[in-house]
C-alpha cells in the first residue's frame, strides 16, 4: 500500500513493472479480500428481499431495484419510506439523496474505469462505496482499475442473488443484526482508507473535520446530506508546500 | 404503470445519471490538476463521514453500543496492520458477541 492520492493522474498507467506472476497474485489477493465483502453484501441482501416481502412488496420490486438501481442504502430508505407509507415520491427522493455522492465517487474513480463507451456506461453502474474504497486503496492505475471490476462485478453478483434469494426465502436468515453485519461495512472502509490517512496529515484533518460535521449534522438533516456536509471538510486541505 | 414500478426508475435513472457523470467527463473535459486532487481527497472524506456516521448512527440517532465497539475493534486491528480479513471478522465478531451477551 502506497499513496492513496497520486498528483499526476497520468502516471504509472502500465504494469510494466508485473510479470504475469505478479498479475495473478495481484488478482488473488483482491478476490481473497473482495470476497468478504461480497459475502457480507450478499447476506444484507438477503435481509433486503426478506424485509421488503415481510413488509407486503411483491418479489419483484426487491429484485428489480437491486438490479436497476443497485445502491443498498438508498434501497433499504426507499423500501422503509415505501412501507411506512410515505408514498413513492418520497421513497425515490429518499433514495436520490443518498445517492448524490455516488457523482463525486464517479469522478473520483473514472480515470480508472477505462476508456471505451461500453466500460464507462457499465462501469458507472458499478461505483458503490465499497467498489470506490478498494480502487482507491491500491498503490497503482493498473491495480485500481483491477480492483475497480473485481470488487464491483462480483459485488454486483453477490448483492442481486442475495436480494432474490431472501425475497423468494423469506425471514430464514433470522435476525442478521446478531451476525453484526453493521459493524462490518463501517470496518471495511476503515480498513481501506487508514493506509492514506496515515500518510497525509492534510486529508487527515479534511476528514476528520469532515466526520465531525456529518455526526453533528446527522439527528438534524435528512439521510444523505450529512455525508455531503462533510465535504465542507476539504477547507482544512491546503495546498501542498512544493506547489 | 404502477406507482412503484414509476419510482424504481426514476430513482434508477436518476443514480445512475450521478454516476455517470464522472466516467461521461472523462477524458473530454480536461480538469485541473489541483481539481483532481481535491476530487480523490474528497472521496476519502466521503468514505471517512459514511464510516463515522454509519459505525455510529442508525436512523438519525445513537446505533448502541454494539456496533460502535465492534468497528473501534476492527479499527485497532487495522491499525496494528491485521489482514483485511481479521479487520472485518473481528470487527462482526465483536459486535456479535456483545449482542449475544444482551449488549444492544
Amino acid at each position: 500500500m502506497r499513496s492513496l492520492l497520486r498528483t499526476d493522474p497520468r502516471r504509472g498507467t502500465r504494469p510494466s513493472a508485473d510479470g504475469p506472476d505478479r498479475a495473478d497474485r495481484t488478482v488473488r489477493a483482491l478476490v481473497r479480500d473482495s470476497s468478504l465483502v461480497w459475502l457480507a453484501g450478499g447476506i444484507v441482501g438477503v435481509s433486503f428481499g426478506a424485509i421488503s416481502v415481510a413488509g407486503g412488496l411483491p418479489v419483484w420490486v426487491p429484485v428489480l431495484m437491486s438490479l436497476l438501481v443497485y445502491a443498498g442504502s438508498a434501497q433499504f430508505s426507499a423500501v422503509g419510506v415505501l412501507l411506512a407509507g410515505g408514498g413513492p415520491f418520497a421513497a425515490a427522493a429518499t433514495g436520490l439523496l443518498l445517492n448524490t455522492r455516488t457523482a463525486a465517487f464517479g469522478l473520483a474513480v473514472a480515470e480508472f474505469i477505462g476508456e471505451g463507451r461500453p466500460a464507462r456506461f457499465l462501469g458507472a453502474h458499478l461505483v458503490t462505496d465499497e467498489t470506490v474504497a478498494f480502487a482507491l486503496a491500491q498503490p497503482d492505475s493498473a491495480h485500481r482499475r483491477a480492483a475497480f471490476w473485481i470488487s464491483g462485478a462480483g459485488l454486483f453478483a453477490a448483492w442481486n442473488a442475495g436480494v432474490l434469494i431472501g425475497a423468494l426465502a423469506g425471514g430464514a436468515l433470522g435476525d442478521t443484526a446478531a451476525y453484526g453485519l453493521d459493524a462490518a461495512f463501517p470496518a471495511v472502509l476503515v480498513a481501506l482508507v487508514l493506509p492514506a490517512l496515515r500518510m497525509d496529515t492534510r486529508l487527515r484533518r479534511s476528514a476528520a473535520l469532515g466526520a465531525l460535521l456529518a455526526l453533528a449534522a446527522t439527528p438534524a438533516v435528512p439521510a444523505g446530506v450529512p455525508v455531503l456536509l462533510a465535504l465542507a471538510g476539504l477547507v482544512l486541505y491546503g495546498r501542498k508546500e512544493a506547489a | 404503470m404502477s406507482a412503484t414500478a414509476a419510482m424504481i426508475l426514476a430513482l434508477a435513472v436518476g443514480t445512475y445519471a450521478f454516476r455517470l457523470v464522472g466516467p461521461a467527463l472523462h477524458g473530454r473535459v480536461e480538469l485541473p490538476a489541483r481539481l483532481q486532487e481535491l476530487l480523490s481527497a474528497g472521496a476519502v472524506v466521503l468514505l471517512v463521514a459514511l464510516l463515522a456516521t454509519g459505525g455510529l448512527t442508525e436512523g438519525g440517532g445513537f446505533a448502541g453500543w454494539a456496533r460502535p465497539a465492534g468497528v473501534l475493534a476492527g479499527g485497532v486491528l487495522a491499525w496494528r496492520r491485521a489482514p483485511f480479513v481479521v479487520v472485518v471478522l473481528g470487527a462482526a465478531g465483536v459486535t456479535a458477541l456483545l449482542r449475544a451477551a444482551g449488549v444492544a
